[in-house]
């Protein structure tokens, strides 16, 4: 009984992990030059951005709520960040104003949400059109470009062999583990998702919580933001148009529920993973763009009509 | 068979998982007559209208539709029968006019597939000028009141072809002059021969308006009566009437100082100047029917609903409880009516549940300190006798009973002391029941306060200490349990 327990509570992220040996090895079969460490570590450092927003894509579909202006706040925190660093501001701190920024258009939505009572869906969707407004006022519609290499270390530099953005990435998962299941927060997060009116009735104060969290996505776009303005050598107000779906693609593939409640971090990173490692196959075999898109499309329905026929078994 | 019997409902039996809900139930209704249907909370009533109208099907027994057998599969196939119900919760679509509502599904239309407004307009006017009902039929029916839309309802029903009227509370969201209304309608049914079921916990009204009743408790037919051979005391001796074999355990507990002072407790459109005292060691019980304000009354002192007026003493000072947070602070522990919905998150674990009230206190900036949060549970697991294979065992696996003494744990483990029951033992078997009741009594024994609400007469006289019987979002009476009967309570609950 216990352990057919444990099978089911971890069998989900097996399944995925599954998934990402089953098309890796696809791809090995199909392309020689798939397996090499100069492309795999070029797939993990593809994959980084969309796996670091997606872990506050995580927090926010398990609260059952969705984040739709994760793409835009990441496109107006670059702006503010570059615009800065174009004005000699001092870069950490330059970083901190990004990061700062997104962080309150992220608690923004959150207030919406929690206080205002709007259905997540259309508060995120009208900051996903805010945001990109103001990326494009701030910016006069126009790219800001050229860093200092120290600035672009954060993502075309390595550390032994290893892209900093994924250090990056790998830092945020971990910080992201212990937050859900390590601690309170992590803890209202789940309870909030899988029964909010219990959750409030046992004292928790769940219009804060979800205002954290909404907080928390908003502040993973500005990390996010950072790292691909390092990478690009610019910042552009409309980068990330479409990054709220390949996140919310990661999320899903990885096996939380957008019903709430349910998942796990390690998903959303297999299920980035499983992304990444699709797009860069597609692309080795010379696969166009728009066959790509179908694929993609395929894999995430595939991937939840999977989850719900096991789920359905299982009850 | 008599030639004006319309429906024969024979040894009707219905099961929900192996809990009986309608045990070999009889049931004759004759040609224009209005059939009252009476029972407690959880008697049958609304499982054998559902099985009438195809909502339910049964598990045994046979239906018989003026002289034929009929087997009725489905809501549609009810209506093609010539059955019409009309629920509690009305069911017109709020945006679409009567005339729209009534003819939704079979719209009257021209040779080229439109819809004829006009045609529409004026067979929906002379439906309902028969009924008495003159209204604007081409506006949206969500600007009429209760009553009209009701009467909407009943066109509709009738413009299928309805022999049978079912009608479920029709008068619990009424007004006076608005009941009248609906009583001239049904007379006027009557007289073009429908037959009327009527389900209703208002005696006054079925003097009023029955002709023959027929009284339901746990499932089974007490008996049929003409409404001109029966009395009220007579009702309601035949709805409550049944032995106390259920067992409650006895309890030793000391009745101490007092806990909980709750004075003129009132708001604008719920409970009305509610007062009553609780003292440690006391189960005070709370009677009365389905929205007599018994759960609104709970919600106000536990801060889930404000309240406009009145005060709420603790330990004898008063305080102003805001939010369910401000409850728990108060170490006020609430286990509401429907634990799966409100008091657990069922895909959480058992410690999880246990510890969510209570959490901060296992944490240290922020982080949990998993070992106290195990050692936690582990012994509430213990204490309370909780069936479970872990601690990590998500509670939507136990059962009902473990499910709730889960819920008890949670309020035990921040050391509430002012507990409030809301149908603790609703869904549980009987050896958990006994379960219960005995923590119940233990809680008691420790000087704990206890607010106990239920629709469960027994529960209610095997349990507590004092009883209150609210009716209408007020108190109808306080009884003390020397003198407290089924009979009593019931006649305070109903009004009589």
């Amino acid at each position: 009984m216990i352990t057919k327990q444990l099978l089911i509570h971890n069998g989900r992220q097996l399944g995925t992990l599954l998934g990402l040996v089953i098309v890796t090895g696809v791809f090995a079969f199909l392309s020689p030059y798939f397996l090499t460490v100069s492309n795999l570590v070029n797939i993990t450092q593809q994959t980084s951005i969309n796996a670091i927003i997606a872990i506050g894509m995580t927090f926010v579909i398990i609260t059952a709520g969705i984040d739709l202006s994760v793409g835009s706040i990441m496109a107006f925190s670059g702006i503010i960040l570059a615009d800065a660093i174009q004005n000699n501001i001092a870069e950490p701190f330059a970083i901190i104003l990004g990061l700062f920024v997104g962080t309150i258009c992220g608690l923004s939505n959150g207030l919406l949400i929690s206080y205002g009572k709007l259905p997540p869906f259309i508060a995120t969707l009208g900051m996903m059109s805010v945001a990109r407004g103001a990326a494009l006022l701030y910016s006069q519609g126009r790219p800001i470009s050229g860093f200092a290499e120290e600035f672009r270390f954060l993502a075309t530099g390595n550390i032994i062999g290893i892209p900093t953005s994924v250090w990056i990435m790998i830092f945020f998962y971990l910080i992201a583990y212990i937050l859900l299941n390590k601690t309170v927060l992590g803890r209202y997060t789940y309870a909030i998702g899988g029964n909010e009116t219990a959750a409030n009735l046992s004292g928790i104060n769940t219009k804060l919580f979800k205002t954290i969290v909404y907080g928390i996505s908003g502040l993973l776009s500005a990390a996010a933001a950072v790292i691909l303005t390092a990478r690009l050598n610019s910042a552009q107000p409309i980068a990330g148009i479409m990054y709220e779906l390949d996140a919310i693609a990661a999320v899903v593939i990885g096996g939380t529920s957008l019903l709430g409640g349910e998942g796990k971090i390690s998903g959303t990173l297999i299920g980035a993973l499983i992304m990444g490692v699709l797009r860069n196959g597609l692309n080795l075999l010379g696969v166009s763009s728009f066959i790509q898109q179908i694929v993609i499309g395929l894999v995430i329905i595939l991937a939840v009509l999977i989850d719900m026929s096991l789920k359905r078994r299982r009850n | 068979m008599e030639d004006n019997t319309v429906l024969v409902m024979k040894r009707i039996r219905k099961e929900f998982q192996g809990v009986i809900a309608l045990n070999e139930v009889d049931f004759v209704l004759r040609k224009g007559e209005v059939h009252i249907l009476l029972g407690e909370n959880g008697a049958g009533k609304s499982t054998l209208v559902k099985i009438l109208s195809g909502a339910y099907q049964m598990t045994s027994g046979k239906i018989f539709l003026f002289n034929k057998q009929v087997n009725i599969k489905s809501p549609r196939q009810a209506q093609e029968l010539g059955i019409g119900i009309i629920y509690q919760e009305l069911n017109l679509i709020p945006y679409l006019s009567a005339a729209e509502n009534i003819f939704l599904g079979r719209e009257i239309t021209n040779k080229f597939g439109i819809i004829d407004k006009k045609e529409t307009l004026d067979s929906t006017n002379k439906m309902l000028k028969e009924l008495g009902l003159e209204i604007d039929c081409d506006i949206p029916v969500i600007n009429f009141g209760i009553a009209q839309q009701q009467m909407i309802e009943v066109a509709k029903a009738l413009s299928l072809d309805a022999k049978i009227l079912i009608m479920d509370e029709p008068t619990s969201a009424l007004s006076d002059t608005e009941v009248k209304q609906l009583f001239q309608m049904i007379r006027n049914l009557k007289q073009r021969g429908v037959s009327v079921i009527y389900i209703s916990h208002r005696l006054d009204e079925l003097f009023e308006i029955g002709d023959r009743v027929t009284v339901l408790r746990d499932g089974i037919v007490v008996g049929t009566k003409d409404i001109s051979d029966t009395t009220k005391t007579e009702l309601i001796k035949m709805m409550v009437n049944r032995e106390l074999t259920e067992h409650f355990p006895k309890r030793s507990a000391l009745i101490g100082e007092e806990i909980l002072r709750v004075e003129k407790l009132t708001q604008k459109n719920g409970i009305n100047d509610i007062s009553f005292t609780l003292n440690r060691g006391e189960v005070l019980g709370i009677a009365g029917l389905l929205g007599s304000g018994r759960t609104e009354l709970a919600r106000a002192i536990f801060g889930i609903d404000k309240y406009d007026s009145g005060n709420i003493y603790l330990r004898r000072k008063l305080q102003k409880i805001k939010s369910p947070k401000d409850a728990i602070n108060q170490r006020i522990g609430f286990i509401t009516e429907d634990r799966k919905s409100q008091g657990l998150v069922l895909i959480l674990s058992v410690k999880e549940n246990i510890s969510l009230t209570n959490l901060t206190s296992f944490s240290g900036f922020g982080f949990i300190k998993s070992k106290e949060e195990n050692k936690e549970a582990e012994e509430f697991i213990n204490r309370l006798k909780i069936k479970t294979p872990t601690l990590d065992q998500k509670v939507i696996y136990l059962s009902g009973g473990n499910q709730q003494k889960v819920v008890l744990a949670k309020w035990l483990s921040k050391k509430a002391d002012i507990f409030i029951f809301d149908e603790p033992t609703r869904g549980i078997d009987i050896a958990g029941k006994v379960e219960i009741y005995n923590l119940i009594n233990q809680l008691a024994s420790e000087g704990v306060g206890i607010i106990m609400i239920s629709s469960e007469l027994p529960e209610i006289l095997g349990m507590s200490d004092r009883i209150i019987v609210m009716n209408k979002k007020k108190i109808a009476g306080e009884i003390p349990l020397k003198s407290a009967t089924q009979e009593l309570i019931m006649k305070y609950a109903i009004g009589a």
